[in-house]
């Protein structure tokens, strides 16, 4: 495989493994921004445009934001008292291990029936927008009132109660 | 071992990642960002099958990619709302504490 | 001869990526293309920085700079000289990674936003389907590295600064994004060629330009409030207040790092006014049919530089708005009213051609500001205007 795959590969993979292991919050904020970025250069090498400046436009634009928000909303950059890992750290870390496991070995069994190289489909954005109001309206639709009920439940959850000490 | 496998196992990589991060971490937005890093994982999964499956001008992978990348922001949204919710009660984040459920 | 002019850039070019092996070739046009940009924009950010300089202080009732060489005209040289050599100060308590990427992330994305502007005929970087989608995906992007200088400087006022920058740049990200899709809707497409094609016919020697439409002209009101709230500039300029915040999240950063978030402003807001030429003023056609023989080029860096004229204007006229003041009227006034423009646009496409849209769309248009201002302004008790003298 092309080294642009390899390269892809290590960056989101160290972006992954940073966010999940350093101390200071907001560095697991940024470092799993990186990660986001080399998932969408993997879709762009996919020829997945549209996926690929959405997951910009969406993840990096504004999930990073609302995590980083949230972190220092929570003062969650200063250090803990007790320690990063949970008690129980060691289990997590070992079903973490055997699930990867389970799906490389699948993965690896079946290398021999998984297609090996077809054309890039020529997608463009017509197509995509025919897509969503054709055949995939009623997704489009659920994801709009999805959407709404999200953000006014976000707000409520969020508000500060009538009479609460700040 | 065929590029389809390369995007599948990178993508198993991440999702172990992030499912280490989600069960280890003690503060509760990083479970939160393990929770985004696995549904990103299963974004590629997807898209990788669109790219390299049969019917790719079906467009079926990548609508299901963009959905999900919708409803993930939606969630991370709520998840994150109700983790500042309960620090402005509890105080704290760390998970470990949080192990009542009487207020 | 005319079109040699106009493609002269496209021809020199070709004429020097002719020379090189044929292997080289493609990877060392993108370079040329890539340098020109580079070379360029910072050029013109240099001239915008002297016309801002010169301009406020006109406004302002006195001469900008006029020491350094002729009219002052030498004043951004010595501005980077000065940049250049001043001592590097990191705070002892900052984040020094996080502190050092800040500036350097944000100037590199700033950049990547010209790759899908038409410049000319023929002068796109790269020729993009989804173009919009990029670089509005490139411009969400550089939110991070607001909020990166403000938390790793360990300075609250900093932090505070950034907050804001950051939480402004979020709300006035949706009325960029909502005023640009009218455009789409009336061409069909997401990439700038084709947007620039559609606008670059002639009616009777008038442009389609779709400023000139009722929706294009509110949507044109809207983008250019948005695009001035995206860039921190006045009157959205809180965040980097001078009266309130020293200078908000770039209060701890000094020499070639502030340099290169200035550099960072005034790229972007060249970057955003190229957007909106390419939107809706027609990008590099010219205004009148007769006005076609002065090159294309000449017409995109004229209009993008009247844009910036305009925001500078816009600097020296109107005061600042305080942090609620612009929420509010991002949330309650400017989304609502995008909004509404969409179906206006709609109303446009439906109708059909002739004058009868005319009437019905810009009645839409003006009977909406009009209802709207009007209910925002009701619940303050604005009384008429006294004036108290010093005795």
């Amino acid at each position: 495989m092309n080294p642009v795959f390899w390269i892809l590969a290590v960056l989101t993979v160290i972006g992954a493994l940073a966010a999940v292991t350093l101390k200071n919050t907001v560095h697991c904020a940024l470092a799993v921004t990186v990660a986001f970025a080399g998932l969408a250069l993997f879709y762009l090498q996919l020829d997945a445009q549209f996926a690929g400046f959405a997951q910009i436009l969406i993840y990096i634009g504004a999930v990073a934001i609302l995590v980083v928000f949230a972190i220092l909303l929570t003062r969650g950059s200063e250090t803990p008292r007790t320690g990063l890992f949970s008690r129980s750290w060691f289990a997590g870390m070992t079903i973490a291990a055997a699930v990867f496991a389970v799906l490389g070995w699948a993965v690896i069994q079946s290398a021999h029936v998984l297609p090996h190289e077809s054309a890039a489909p020529a997608v463009d954005v017509n197509q995509i927008g025919n897509a969503l109001l054709n055949r995939y309206v009623l997704p489009l639709e659920i994801i709009a009132l999805l959407l709404t009920a999200a953000l006014i439940g976000a707000v409520i959850v969020a508000m500060h109660e009538k009479g609460e000490s700040k | 071992m065929t590029p389809l496998a390369g995007y599948l196992l990178v993508a198993a990589l991440i999702f172990a990642i992030g499912l280490a991060g989600a069960l280890t971490r003690r503060n509760a937005i990083l479970v939160l960002i393990g929770i985004e890093l696995m549904l990103n994982s299963a974004n590629l999964n997807l898209i990788a099958f669109w790219r390299y499956g049969p019917h790719p001008e079906l467009l079926t992978g990548m609508m299901f990619a963009v959905f999900s990348i919708a409803v993930a922001a939606a969630e991370a949204a709520v998840g994150l709302g109700l983790v500042i919710s309960i620090y402005r009660h509890t105080r704290t984040t760390d998970l470990d504490e949080m192990n009542r459920m009487k207020g | 001869m005319v079109s040699t002019l106009d493609q002269i850039f496209v021809l020199l070019k070709h004429w020097i990526v002719g020379q090189l092996p044929a292997g080289l070739q493609s990877f060392a046009g993108v370079l040329l293309s890539v340098v020109c940009i580079i070379a360029v924009f910072p050029a013109l950010f240099a001239i915008s920085v002297l016309l801002e300089r010169k301009g406020l202080g006109r406004m302002q009732n006195r001469l900008g700079p006029n020491r350094v060489g002729p009219y002052g005209i030498l004043q951004p040289v010595a501005d980077g000289i000065k940049s250049l050599t001043k001592e590097d100060i990191v705070p002892v308590g900052a984040d020094s990674v996080v502190h050092f990427l800040a500036p350097v992330s944000m100037v590199a994305i700033v950049f990547m936003g010209y790759a899908v502007l038409p410049m000319g005929r023929n002068m796109t970087l790269v020729h993009m389907d989804a173009a919009l989608l990029f670089y509005f995906a490139m411009g969400a992007s550089t939110e991070l590295s607001v909020f990166m200088a403000g938390w790793s400087s360990r300075n609250k006022y900093s932090l505070l600064g950034a907050m804001r920058a950051v939480a402004q740049m979020i709300s006035y990200e949706v009325p960029l994004l909502l005023s640009s899709v009218g455009v789409v809707m009336a061409t069909g497409s997401l990439s700038l060629d084709k947007i620039v094609d559609v606008q670059n016919q002639y009616t009777f020697g008038l442009p389609h330009w779709f400023i000139f439409t009722p929706w294009g002209f509110a949507s044109f009101v809207l983008f250019a409030i948005a695009a001035t709230a995206e860039t921190n500039r006045s009157p959205f300029d809180l965040p980097e207040g001078e009266s309130e915040l020293v200078a908000g999240y770039f209060t701890e950063y000094s020499g070639f790092k502030f340099a290169e978030f200035f550099l960072a402003e005034y790229v972007g807001m060249l970057s955003v006014s190229g957007l909106g030429t390419t939107l809706f003023l027609g990008g590099w056609s010219a205004p009148f049919a007769f006005l076609q023989f002065v090159p294309s080029w000449i017409w995109f860096f004229s209009k993008v530089m009247l844009s910036i004229c305009v925001m500078i204007w816009l600097r020296g006229t109107l005061p600042r708005l305080r942090q609620d003041q612009l929420m509010n009227f991002a949330w309650k006034f400017v989304i609502p009213f995008t909004l509404l423009n969409l179906v206006d646009v709609a109303v446009w496409h439906f109708m059909g051609e002739g004058w009868a849209r005319w009437i019905v769309c810009s009645a839409i248009v003006v009977i909406a500001y009009v209802v709207m201002g009007r209910a925002g302004m009701r619940r303050k008790n604005i009384a008429p205007r006294t004036y108290r003298y010093a005795e």
